[in-house]
């Protein structure tokens, strides 16, 4: 049954979203602007009978996902940039032990304490593992409310799949902003099958017991344990590299914008199109992996690109190695929580196209 | 048709209902909408705007930085207008409470007295509500011709009995412009 | 003829990494004694703490879970709010659980978390080699604490009566603490162990056993005097017996009252 186009909030639509994927768990803690998700997730969670916690701290809810995600149920937790740096070192060890869960940073500005306002100064901690150790987490990057409750129902499939935790990574904008969504069909979590790897159930799962752990302090085995999860990370970059392009076929520069700052982009290019500037948009959907080989190949064949940011120029350096000279790259950005608007990157990219 | 509004007013004027309703309706009325509220830190009082885009297609930035038209709920919130109103576009101010125009010239300034009507329809809560009506007739962006059906999926069962008397003050706002 | 004495079955017959006159080996067997006598070895799961019990796994044989340090209590909760019907043990040193940890036992004990935490306390950190742990009393010596702890000096604090402290939390319904320094209180801190995780069955709130436990090598001593060393300094400012017990079948005069 076709669901009916509601209006909601991005932050309620991805605690709807998660819950109708199936989310066992909830843990969260208070931090602007992603409150709505977790008093979503209290409003909904406790009334089906599933669990939800108001944690002490970040880093007390973050490892109450890797207990949960150690029984394989889906579990998640979600805050904002400086609660995201807390939840590190827990997202270490869920990608040391190979555990799945679903992180949602509902990002602002920093460094520090910084602002509440929207921003993209996340990306490099997103993307290069954030916390100690050598991983990757998936990094899905929603431009709307529809988007952000799609990516967070599939970030529970995608991280059960390759037994890595997704992060979800909106900002400010994408939390409080309200627009038309279609939720996904529910899932019942009773229905989902138990995990091989995870604790409990021992005698019905007919197995050896199981000890998950990320602990190894012989380098061999060590080792070899991280190589077998970067052979996972070479089948991630093959299977799900996401991006749209919007007018790119022929255009003289290419904006390479995400989330929020990708609907910006797109509203300069329009403003340029109407212009006659041949103007186009890639907007990475996964930010890791990232698409480089696309870039690439649109690099090879003679297109500029200008990284349009809410940050001081992070994703750019991803463009750079992507384009790995063939090619010119820019950068524009705004920061401390400012959203740059379309007039103003529309004058940037009419001034590099010399308009 | 794209229509991208601007409103602006300060914290209890409703601004947060009058944009969220608006998006609600148009979606009713098969459109694609954006809602974005400046949020802050504080919880009381302030300043109340909001970003409100709807349209046929799909919408890009979900900032008004360029607005066909702008809601001015009370003096404080004119200077926003004046910068925030695109070239030849519509500004509509509160005149119960806006006592100077925005200096626009190039702009269609209309005035709605949306305080007054509400306290003759009896409430002062529902000048929002005059606004809206107002800003459905000047822009017709969002037609609100079937009100009474799509606010009873809006408000709680609890608010039923308030959807005459908001019915009322759109109506009272439509009739004033 | 019935068998008087013999392995546990939840544990493996092989021999541990602890120092000789170490403490955890006994409690080990305490914990997988309890378990087999109550038959919930396919029905248990351990969380293990960073320190020198971080290799229990290797040990206990039923399911296992390793989080960070000090993050165990936050880990066991998601661990039992989704297997609510299995036994969960939060083991945890001084240094995991009254340091670094203080936060999530707290409130995981505040929250009522209806697992049971088996709490060993040697007054030092063992594995990363000798440091003052929260526990260690004053005067004792750490590599941390070369000339003895000195609370007034040196700033070095007071040593924290961890049960007592969760006492006061409405949450907990059981708190004991036991020794491993001879066979009585061996007997008794099996008995603790055996309430707490009937409680935990049950279904009642948060349980913990506290254990005074030797570390000779830590503490510098041979094991037989490290066993007096314990007995003339920890169990006189670490009093033994059952700190908090309101569980449903408590005793009438230390029931909660009506």
């Amino acid at each position: 049954m076709a669901e009916e186009i509601r209006l909601m909030k991005g932050n309620e639509a991805i605690g709807e979203a998660a819950i109708r994927a199936g989310c066992r768990a909830y843990f969260g803690y208070p931090i602007t602007p992603q409150n709505e998700l977790t008093a979503y997730m209290a409003r909904h969670m406790i009334a089906k009978g599933r669990t939800f916690i108001q944690a002490e701290s970040e880093v007390a809810a973050i490892n109450m996902v890797y207990g949960a995600a150690a029984t394989g149920a889906r579990a998640m937790t979600s805050s904002s940039s400086p609660g995201i740096s807390l939840k590190q070192e827990g997202i270490s060890y869920l990608c040391g032990a190979d555990l799945p869960a679903v992180v949602v940073n509902v990002a602002r500005s920093g460094p520090g304490l910084g602002g509440i306002s929207p921003s993209q100064g996340d990306y490099f901690q997103s993307t290069r593992g954030g916390g100690h150790g050598d991983y990757y987490t998936i990094v899905l990057a929603p431009k709307s409310v529809q988007e952000a409750a799609d990516l967070t129902y599939e970030a529970f499939s995608l991280s059960e799949k390759y037994r890595v935790p997704v992060l979800v990574l909106a900002d400010g904008l994408i939390g409080q902003m309200m627009e038309g969504v279609v939720l996904p069909e529910p899932i019942d979590p009773a229905t989902l099958p138990r995990k091989p790897y995870a604790v409990g159930h021992a005698q019905e799962m007919g197995r050896d017991y199981n000890h998950v752990s990320s602990i190894n302090l012989v380098p061999d085995e060590l080792e070899a344990k991280n190589r077998e999860r970067f052979q996972r990370y070479e089948v991630i970059k093959k299977e799900l590299c996401r991006y749209e392009e919007i007018e790119v076929e022929d255009a003289d520069i290419v904006f390479v914008a995400y989330g929020t700052s990708a609907r910006v982009s797109h509203g300069a290019l329009m403003m340029a199109r109407e212009r006659g500037l041949k103007v186009g948009l890639f907007r990475p959907i996964t930010l890791w992996p990232f698409p480089y080989a696309r870039i690439a190949e649109l690099a090879a064949q003679g297109k500029r690109f200008l990284s349009v940011e809410m940050s001081m120029g992070q994703m750019v350096e991803d463009v750079r190695l992507a384009v790995n000279g063939k090619s010119e790259v820019y950068f524009y950005g705004r920061c401390g929580g400012n959203i740059p608007s379309q007039e103003e990157v529309f004058a940037e990219v009419a001034r590099l196209l010399g308009k | 048709m794209t229509e991208k509004t601007f409103m602006a007013g300060f914290g209890g004027q409703g601004i947060i209902s009058l944009g969220q309703l608006w998006v609600y309706c148009a979606i009713k009325e098969g459109k694609q909408v954006t809602f974005f509220p400046f949020y802050g830190a504080e919880k009381r009082g302030g300043i109340a705007r909001a970003s409100v885009i709807v349209s046929d297609d799909e919408i890009t930035s979900p900032l008004v930085t360029s607005a066909d038209s702008v809601v001015v709920m009370n003096q404080d919130s004119v200077e926003i207008a004046e910068k925030l109103c695109k070239e030849g576009g519509v500004i509509l101010v509160n005149s119960s409470l806006v006592k100077q125009d925005p200096a626009r010239p190039d702009a269609r300034i209309i005035h709605v007295p949306c305080n007054d009507i509400a306290i003759q329809l009896g409430d002062v809560r529902i000048a929002n509500m005059v606004m809206m009506g107002a800003l459905s007739k000047v822009t017709g962006a969002v037609k609100l011709d079937k009100l009474e059906a799509i606010l009873k999926t809006f408000f709680p069962a609890s608010k039923h009995n308030l959807i005459a008397l908001n019915i009322a003050a759109v109506e009272g706002g439509k009739n004033a412009v | 003829m019935e068998l008087a004495y013999g392995h546990p079955k939840s544990l493996k017959s092989i021999q541990t990494k602890y120092c000789p006159g170490c403490g955890h080996g006994v409690i080990h067997r305490l914990i997988a004694e309890v378990i087999d006598e109550m038959g919930l070895q396919t029905k248990s799961i351990i969380t293990n703490p960073v320190g020198c019990s971080i290799w229990a796994d290797l040990y206990f044989d039923f399911d296992s879970v390793q989080p960070a340090h000090g993050r165990t209590p936050a880990a066991a909760t998601g661990v039992k709010r989704m297997l609510p019907d299995h036994l969960v043990i939060c083991y945890q040193g001084d240094g995991d659980l009254a340091a670094i940890g203080t936060a999530e036992i707290i409130h995981a004990a505040n929250r009522g978390e209806k697992f049971t935490v088996i709490f060993v306390n040697n007054a030092i950190y063992g594995m990363t080699g000798g440091q003052m742990a929260p526990t260690t009393l004053i005067g004792q010596h750490a590599t941390t604490a070369p000339e003895g702890r000195d609370p007034i000096n040196a700033g070095m604090g007071y040593p924290i009566r961890v049960s007592e402290m969760l006492a006061t939390l409405e949450g907990t319904r059981y708190l004991a603490r036991g020794a491993v320094n001879n066979p009585v209180n061996v007997r008794k801190t099996k008995q603790y162990i055996r309430k707490a995780f009937e409680a935990q069955m049950r279904g009642e709130g948060f349980t913990m056993v506290e254990i005074l436990s030797q570390c000779p090598t830590n503490w510098q001593m041979k094991p037989l005097e490290s066993v007096s060393w314990l007995e003339q300094n920890m169990i006189t400012f670490y009093q033994l017996g059952e700190i908090k017990n309101t569980l449903s079948d408590a005793p009438a005069s230390q029931a909660p009252k009506a």
